[in-house]
């Protein structure tokens, strides 16, 4: 069993207190354009999303790194990068489906989620648990219930 | 610097010449940032006798050295600038994400000046920096207005940017940024309008640097507990929003009722936070690094008020909901929509229609004036209309985007204003808590509630609860919350982190993030050189003691029904006391030891 980060979009504000939480515990500083998640918000609506890697098994990133810096370790589940082998050539970066490796011109490094080693920092931050880490298989199932939580309810009133 | 970037962007829009220039570190410290030290850069430049529509006139956006950090619910920015609705410094101050940008683009503050030939939008990307035509921007409204931009700059910049009403220089404009969020009081807008300036859109790359991060985590962490800890800060305001304010003050009669004719309505409950968390509601929003979550994004679908956005907070369902005698919230919603699409000020246009309605209960106006307009209380199609008129400049609607001290003089009955400084009150009844009434009438930008809010002590218990019927200790009350909040709003905290914390948390936040000590008094006390120096800029301005009253209904005429009937505001009692507290002299004036104490002299 291993672990992932679970998003509630319906639970997001829009706050981004993530973005600058993961700024901080990587870069030591507040810039969000040097975070590794991102919240998009649709300001009509009133509706966010938050966008972090999501760590695929069958990673495109890993496959299309030439050095073999991205790789999945399979202890953890987790897609890692070494920076000590990436050469920035952001071939990761171009073939993310979810856009969710970037290029940081300033520190000239990819920025990609490292669930900062097991305890992310988003997840902790977050005000209103939009974003948690959670056991992967128990994570489906809650997501689960709740759905058949609304179908239960809907079949109750028929 | 830490918290600070340590620049400030200027930039003359009648010559169109960009300059950058290195904040001044003592006076950062002194003035903290935002309200404060956008306060001290127009007392040093600007003369307060200036006509706040001319050229000689400068906009001052600033945020906060907390703005940008992830301090709980501190990503504030202030419009500061001379308010044209009351002629005092103006500092109005909003959350969004527009604030925090300012400061990742490299800039504490952005200082405009003069006044473009043309209409133009500045886009700021960190070091560049244009001036571009706004011609094909320039009548649309907020939403249209932002999206527009997002898609010919960038699409995560952010945009703060006038409406109609703005371009109107209505004397109620507000400056809008990230779409929902508003700068919204003492007309703000007009400023940005009279200055041909319809947006200004920034996006950066940068940092906000922190001094000591072991010790800002920590005060972070305790302060985000505690927060989250307190019923109204961590439970309340998500759940309800500031709308859970309806019930609460009708419950105890300072719901202000009929352009303040009464003091509470029997079916409030319609109009409150509760009926709206069941019906249009749709999630709570927040602005950045807020924990607290109070924004409200919801939907109407009734097909006569049909629309979506944010809002209302509480000052803005009593405006248009029972300050007009209207217990139709989805009304009262479309008519949010409409000031936050126009870029009005919700406060002051409510109260505005309010004070319509009354004068054409009493024949002063009649349908000719209004053209057609059937403004009897509790006539919510004729308040919805209103607002639109008012916002985009049409037929009687040119009347109202005045504000009510305007509109009710142009009828010879000014006294039907319900105003400070001309500028309206917002939704608790001074007769029924003493309290606030005081906080009105000496406020530095008039009727104003968010910059002295009694009525955490004096209604909600927190942090402690006071009498609101006595007039005892109200003074030192008053004075301290407008020094605190003087000092937090410069800072870029929000004013409802005080439901956690207080004066000792946000000393050791700002003393961790900036390396410079702040103590409790010591935070309090630049509140107070704050607020004296805003003091000093109106009595230049040509303000005087005289202004520091109610209108005359508040003083003599008592509620009519309700828990507080009879109650009338015992401001004349109070106000000797209050420039006693201050250190003033009888006639309002700081005295030179005061200023001296403060180092103001």
């Amino acid at each position: 069993m291993s672990m992932m980060l679970m998003i509630h979009p319906d639970k997001c504000t829009g706050c981004r207190n993530c973005e600058l939480a993961c700024s901080m515990e990587h870069e030591g500083d507040f810039r969000p354009k040097a975070s590794r998640i991102h919240v998009y918000t649709w300001e009509r609506e009133g509706f966010s999303v938050p966008m972090m890697c999501q760590q695929c098994k069958d990673a495109a990133c890993t496959t299309v790194c030439m050095p073999k810096a991205m790789h999945r370790n399979p202890a953890n589940g987790q897609v890692e990068l070494d920076q000590s082998k990436c050469i920035g050539c952001k071939m990761c970066v171009q073939a993310c489906p979810f856009g969710c490796a970037s290029w940081d011109f300033l520190g000239s490094q990819i920025l990609k989620c490292d669930t900062c080693g097991g305890d992310p920092a988003c997840a902790t931050i977050c005000p209103t648990h939009a974003l948690e880490w959670v056991e992967d298989t128990v994570s489906a199932q809650a997501r689960k219930r709740s759905f058949a939580t609304k179908l239960k309810n809907a079949f109750a009133e028929v | 610097m830490h918290g600070w970037t340590g620049k400030i962007l200027r930039i003359d829009l009648s010559t169109g010449k960009i300059t950058t220039e290195a904040l001044k570190t003592d006076l950062a410290r002194d003035y903290i940032g935002a309200r404060g030290l956008g306060t001290k850069y127009m007392y040093d430049e600007v003369d307060p006798t200036v006509d706040p529509l001319s050229p000689a006139n400068k906009l001052i956006f600033a945020s906060g050295p907390m703005t940008g950090t992830f301090a709980p619910s501190a990503g504030r920015y202030d419009v500061v600038t001379k308010g044209p609705l009351t002629g005092t410094i103006a500092a109005s101050n909003s959350g969004g994400a527009w604030g925090p940008e300012l400061k990742y683009a490299g800039y504490d503050m952005l200082i405009l000046e003069g006044r473009s030939p043309k209409p133009v939008y500045l886009w700021i990307q960190d070091d560049k920096v244009e001036i571009r035509n706004a011609a094909h921007l320039w009548g649309k409204d907020v939403p249209e207005t932002t999206e527009a931009l997002n898609a010919e700059t960038a699409n995560d910049a952010k945009i703060a940017c006038i409406g109609p009403a703005g371009e109107n220089l209505s004397f109620i404009a507000s400056i809008m940024n990230d779409m929902q969020r508003a700068a919204g009081r003492t007309g703000v807008g007009a400023v940005m309008g009279s200055k041909n300036l319809k947006a200004v859109v920034v996006r950066g790359t940068g940092a906000v640097t922190v001094a000591d991060k072991t010790a800002f985590l920590a005060a972070v962490s305790k302060a985000s507990t505690m927060i989250k800890e307190h019923p109204v800060g961590g439970t309340g305001l998500r759940l309800y929003g500031t709308n859970v304010l309806v019930n609460i003050l009708n419950s105890v009669g300072g719901l202000p009722t009929g352009n303040f004719q009464d003091g509470h309505f029997e079916t409030a409950d319609k109009v409150g936070g509760e009926t709206l968390a069941a019906n249009q509601l749709q999630r709570p929003k927040g602005c950045f690094s807020c924990i607290i979550s109070c924004g409200r994004a919801t939907k109407v679908n009734h097909p006569k008020y049909k629309g979506e956005g944010e809002g209302p907070e509480y000052e803005t369902a009593w405006g248009f909901g029972p300050d007009c005698r209207i217990d139709n919230l989805d009304a009262v919603i479309k008519a949010n929509y409409y000031c936050n699409e126009y870029g009005l000020d919700t406060i002051s246009m409510g109260s505005t229609v309010a004070c319509a309605m009354e004068l054409f209960d009493r024949g002063i106006i009649t349908l000719d004036d209004t053209e057609g307009l059937e403004l009897t209380f509790g006539n919510a199609d004729a308040m919805v209309e209103a607002v639109r008129l008012a916002g985009v400049g049409q037929g009687f609607g040119k009347k109202l985007a005045l504000g009510s001290y305007r509109l009710a003089s142009l009828y010879g009955h000014p006294e039907l204003s319900m105003t400070v400084k001309k500028q309206e009150m917002p939704a608790y009844d001074p007769r029924a808590v003493q309290g606030i009434g005081l906080n009105y009438a000496t406020n530095n930008r008039g009727g104003c509630h968010v910059r002295g809010y009694t009525i955490s002590p004096e209604v909600l218990g927190v942090p402690v609860k006071v009498d609101k019927d006595s007039i005892d200790g109200k003074a030192e009350l008053v004075a301290l919350f407008q020094n605190l909040t003087a000092a937090l709003d410069s800072s870029g905290s929000c004013l409802f982190a005080t439901f956690g914390i207080g004066a000792p948390e946000f000393a050791e936040l700002m003393t961790a993030l900036t390396g410079f000590a702040y103590t409790g008094d010591s935070f309090i006390e630049a509140g107070e050189r704050i607020w004296n120096l805003e003091r000093l800029w109106n009595l230049k301005a040509g303000l005087t003691a005289a202004d520091d009253t109610l209108p005359p209904r508040l003083l003599s005429e008592p509620i009519v029904t309700g828990p507080s009937k009879g109650a009338v505001s015992r401001l004349p009692e109070m106000l000797p006391l209050y420039y006693g507290v201050r250190g003033w002299d009888a006639n309002g004036v700081p005295t030179p030891e005061k200023l001296s104490a403060l180092a103001l002299a």
